[in-house]
């Protein structure tokens, strides 16, 4: 009781502490002076004067404090007076809060990791009664664990008058949290039923740190306990589900990469060792609609989707119409002349964009992730992969079983000399095969393009995983690539934690040996006469 | 007893041996010495032009083929001009030996500058010992290593990643760390000091996480989550990054897209230079850091001319600099020093001369050759900046000096290495005051 009434004390005094810096500071003076020591490459110093200016009280503060924790204040040359600007934005003084049209030449203050990583706290303080409800949750959760009393007796005040609920039950969170840490008995076996159940990785860890409290009292201890063991089940569902994510994610990006080779190869029966260079080929396509759009970043990544099926296809119909043609039936000069080609390509990309690295960039709508909850969430760019992945192979279906052409590649594929007696151009029907093949290859690349590096040996990663998916998913079977790549991506998935993932890629390759060993014709076997002869 | 006696009329018949053909070989070589000294001074250049390694090496290839030039330019070393001889060894360690020998044997060249992976150069180092020239290594490196004629001008443990780790404990407070590498020679063995430093200084082995990877990893979703999972137990955490090369850019991907950023979980690099982030969007990675000897960020007089020469020589406005480019720099400049001390190129005669060469570097400071045949450097820590350089935010007080032999392992302790005389050893044990291998192999 008696610490309540200090808290208040202390909140009070606070307040007027507060309220008398204010009015010091009414004319700013002492304000721009502090800014001034900002002038400096020491670190340490900074942070003292973000934390003088948060102490002093002044209305634009918490403005000031985070201008300096994002690298936006700078320093006038001539007189160190501190304006802050946003990217190409005007120049504002930092203390009287007005534009300034022409300020002169103004220094960035130099900040470092540490500044913004020690400034973060005092923001989220300053930003607790932040009009914006998403700033005030940030600010909030940002404090879990780090409140003093008085702080948490002030959080508790706001979350009597805060009217979104998600930020009430924030506040009630930290509140609790501190309640844990300091409270008496009572209050902590409160504290502990409104942390029941909460995923928050902070209430877990202070639930887990009380339950395994020798000190405490017994009771807290079992009720810590309790709680902590309410979520367990919870967070085992939820890892299970995050580890299916990334296996499905991986699994996506192997069937794309696999797919165009289970038609070039699975279809036709060719051995081609550039198919990973049609993967690169479908990258740089998307680097290069990047330079050609530079202002609209998702504008050039659709367009790099046809863009890069059109460049790949067409080099795999070269590749086909000028060397594999007239080495059908020979499966090993194939793999030979194929390599040959793979060579020839990465020098080609090699002497014309320059061995370094390609920056693609990811568009905004593309990068972050969705968050299901505290334990769960999920990646925004594997998400549009799945998604790519699956529609990829929806299209390619369609197009073998609805349309003419994929009529004619099953028959010229099942049976060559009876679909040329019934008037199948099978020599141009071959040539589209390829092109349709490394086509899809070229998509794949697109894809590729959003999560690794676009250089020379893009696809040399990629070869050996995509002949692995379609031996395994039986040639020839588009549904047995999809369900082989998802199968080995959520196994690798699944083992990785377990062997670290080097081991894991090792098993995996064991693995399906073995299983080729006892069916060699992969998980979806060819049935019927054509699969015979 | 009798094996010892063995081994030591096995040196003494050697030695008198190598002593008698030596003198024969004196007669007839001062007048060699004199018909050697006419003509270029061959250089060799053993970088790869082809294959994964490409990437990294052309460059180096670059600097001392542009370097030669500048020599020459103002009229070679000692009235002699220099003549490059490049090959290219492909990616392919095997074939680092072959061409070093190559090199050596067809190509008579007096020096060699080559090299990037450890794997290379454990293939080299054989050949330049048996065949004597000197090899000029450009690299940081895992250490626990010498040898009587290669110069290593990148950086041992001691002058890079410890440093690093030191800055990290002392200025961020860190506790709990995360190592990951990929899987092979230079991550274990710089993991293997780390971890007996951090276990030095009271760290407990629940809060150290080791991860290897394989080369070219690139879904790095599951080991991300784990490292944010690892992270979020309530006490500061780090990650040390060994990881080589196209590994690094979906890691830093899935960091950025997992929404990890520096100021939660700061990622401190020991292989990722300038050239890997200009194939990445450095704006979410603003922050991470790295520890190396040099940035092209350095402002000095001395690196903006070099960065200004290097692009003028290739042509290319926005090539960027790197540090092992700079190590070449510093090596390149001690070897000229040294032919003119010794006033010859004979390989023999310059490697002699190498330690105690001091050249100046481009960060401000002077470098000294040491008689371990490590240099001395400064360490900076730089920050990752949204336009794909770095930015020093720290450095050690004075130069550091490189040790050969790491002294937080327990078998390397009480090693030191010291090939000046009157030790002429590379793997002397202090403690016990002998020489336990690596002894000055040529004849006086």
């Amino acid at each position: 009781m008696c610490r309540q009434r200090l808290a208040r004390w202390g909140y009070q005094l606070i307040q007027i502490v507060a309220l008398v810096a204010l009015a010091s500071s009414a004319y700013g003076a002492d304000l721009s002076e502090t800014l001034k020591e900002l002038d400096t490459r020491n670190f340490r110093q900074q942070i003292e004067v973000a934390r003088e200016v948060a102490a002093s009280g002044h209305e634009r503060a918490p403005i000031i404090v985070k201008a300096i924790q994002q690298g936006h204040m700078y320093l006038r040359a001539s007189d160190q007076r501190a304006f802050i600007r946003r990217d190409d934005g005007p120049a504002i003084d930092s203390v009287s809060g007005e534009e300034v049209a022409e300020p002169g030449q103004l220094e960035p203050v130099g900040i470092n990791n540490l500044v913004r990583m020690k400034l973060r706290d005092l923001v989220a303080r300053l930003e607790l009664q932040h009009p914006n409800p998403d700033k005030r949750l940030a600010a909030v959760e940002n404090l879990y664990g780090s409140l003093s009393s008085e702080e948490a007796e002030r959080v508790r005040e706001f979350a009597v008058d805060e009217t979104n609920p998600q930020v009430k039950a924030a506040m009630r969170t930290a509140v609790a949290l501190y309640k844990l840490d300091a409270g008496e008995r009572a209050a902590k076996i409160e504290a502990i039923e409104r942390l029941s159940g909460s995923l928050v990785q902070k209430s877990r860890n202070a639930l887990q740190a009380a339950a395994n409290d020798e000190q405490a009292d017994p009771a807290v201890r079992e009720a810590a306990r309790e709680a902590f063991a309410s979520v367990q089940t919870q967070l085992t569902i939820y890892g299970r589900l995050e580890q299916l994510f990334f296996g499905l994610s991986l699994g996506s990006v192997l069937v794309l990469a696999a797919i165009g080779l289970a038609i070039t190869f699975g279809v036709m029966g060719v051995i081609n060792m550039a198919h990973g260079e049609m993967i690169m080929l479908g990258a740089y396509t998307t680097y290069v609609m990047q330079l050609l759009l530079p202002n609209n970043i998702a504008l050039s990544l659709v367009v790099a989707i046809p863009a890069a099926f059109l460049v790949s296809g067409a080099v795999g119909i070269g590749i086909e119409r000028g060397v594999i043609r007239f080495l059908y039936g020979r499966p090993l000069e194939t793999l030979l002349a194929t390599f040959g080609i793979s060579l020839i390509l990465r020098q080609v990309v090699r002497t014309v964009f320059g061995p370094l690295n390609r920056q693609v960039s990811t568009p905004e709508w593309m990068s972050g992730e969705i968050v299901f909850n505290p334990a769960f969430s999920v990646t925004i760019n594997r998400l549009t992969i799945i998604v790519f992945a699956l529609a990829v192979f929806v299209g390619l279906v369609l197009i073998l079983k609805r349309t003419n052409l994929g009529l004619w590649v099953r028959a010229v594929s099942q049976n060559r000399s009876m679909a040329r007696a019934v008037g199948v151009r099978s020599e141009w029907v071959d040539a589209l095969t390829f092109g349709l093949g490394s086509g899809v290859a070229g998509l794949a690349g697109v894809a590729l393009s959003q999560i690794t590096n676009v250089g020379p040996n893009l696809g040399q990663q990629y070869i050996v995983d995509s002949f692995l998916v379609v031996v395994f998913g039986g040639a020839g079977n588009l549904l047995g690539t999809l369900f082989a790549g998802m199968s080995l991506g959520i196994l690798n998935k699944l083992l990785e934690p377990e062997t670290g993932a080097v081991l894991a890629k090792v098993l995996l390759l064991v693995f399906v040996i073995l299983f080729i060993q006892r069916r060699p014709q992969g998980l979806f076997p060819q049935r019927g006469r054509a699969a015979e002869s | 007893m009798i094996k010892s006696l063995l081994s030591d009329f096995a040196r003494y018949t050697k030695r008198t041996m190598v002593g008698t053909a030596a003198l024969g070989l004196m007669a007839m070589g001062s007048v060699q010495a004199q018909e050697d000294d006419k003509g270029p001074i061959k250089v060799g250049i053993l970088h790869s032009l082809s294959g994964t390694m490409a990437v990294s090496e052309k460059p180096l290839k670059d600097i001392i083929t542009m370097l030669i030039e500048e020599q020459n330019e103002k009229g070679g070393i000692n009235g002699r001009k220099l003549e490059p001889v490049v090959v290219d060894p492909a990616s392919d360690w095997p074939q680092y030996a072959q061409k070093a020998r190559q090199l050596i044997n067809q190509d008579e060249v007096d020096v060699i500058f080559g090299n990037w992976t450890s794997s290379s150069r454990k293939a080299v180092l054989p050949v330049v010992e048996e065949l004597e020239v000197p090899l000029f290594y450009p690299v940081q490196y895992e250490g626990q290593e010498s040898s009587e004629y290669v110069f290593y001008t990148g950086a041992a443990p001691n002058q890079q990643s410890l440093p690093a780790v030191r800055y990290l404990k002392e200025v961020y407070g860190i506790e709990r760390w995360v190592l990951a590498g990929t899987d092979y020679v230079f991550p274990r063995t710089t993991n293997k000091i780390l971890q007996a430093w951090l276990k030095k200084e009271g760290v407990s082995e629940d809060d150290i996480m080791v991860n290897y990877t394989p080369f070219g990893h690139s879904d790095w979703q599951s080991i991300v989550s784990r490292i944010k999972e690892f992270g979020a137990q309530g006490k500061p955490t780090a990650v040390i990054s060994t990881i080589n090369g196209d590994a690094n850019v979906p890691f830093y991907k899935e960091l950025a897209n997992q929404g990890v950023e520096a100021i939660d979980i700061p990622v401190l690099a020991l292989s990722v230079g300038e050239q890997t982030l200009s194939g990445i969007d450095t704006e979410p990675l603003v922050g991470h850091m790295a520890a190396w000897n040099y940035f092209q960020s350095i402002d000095t007089e001395a690196n903006k001319a070099f960065i200004k020469q290097w692009r003028e020589y290739l042509g290319e406005s926005d090539r960027v600099t790197s540090d092992p480019m700079h190590s070449h720099y510093i090596g390149f400049n001690m070897w000229v020093e040294a032919v003119k001390k010794a006033g010859t190129s004979n390989p023999e005669a310059v490697k002699d001369a190498m330690p105690g060469i001091t050249v100046p570097d481009l960060v401000g400071g002077y470098a000294t050759m040491l008689n371990n045949h490590h240099i001395t450097k400064p360490v900076f820590i730089g920050e990752i900046q949204g336009n794909g350089q770095f930015s020093k935010v720290w450095e050690t007080k004075g130069y550091v000096a490189g040790d050969a032999w790491s002294s937080l392992i327990p078998e390397t302790a009480d090693l030191m290495s010291d090939w000046t005389e009157p030790l002429e050893c590379g793997k002397y044990n202090v403690a016990t005051g002998e020489c336990e291998g690596q002894e000055r192999q040529s004849a006086e």
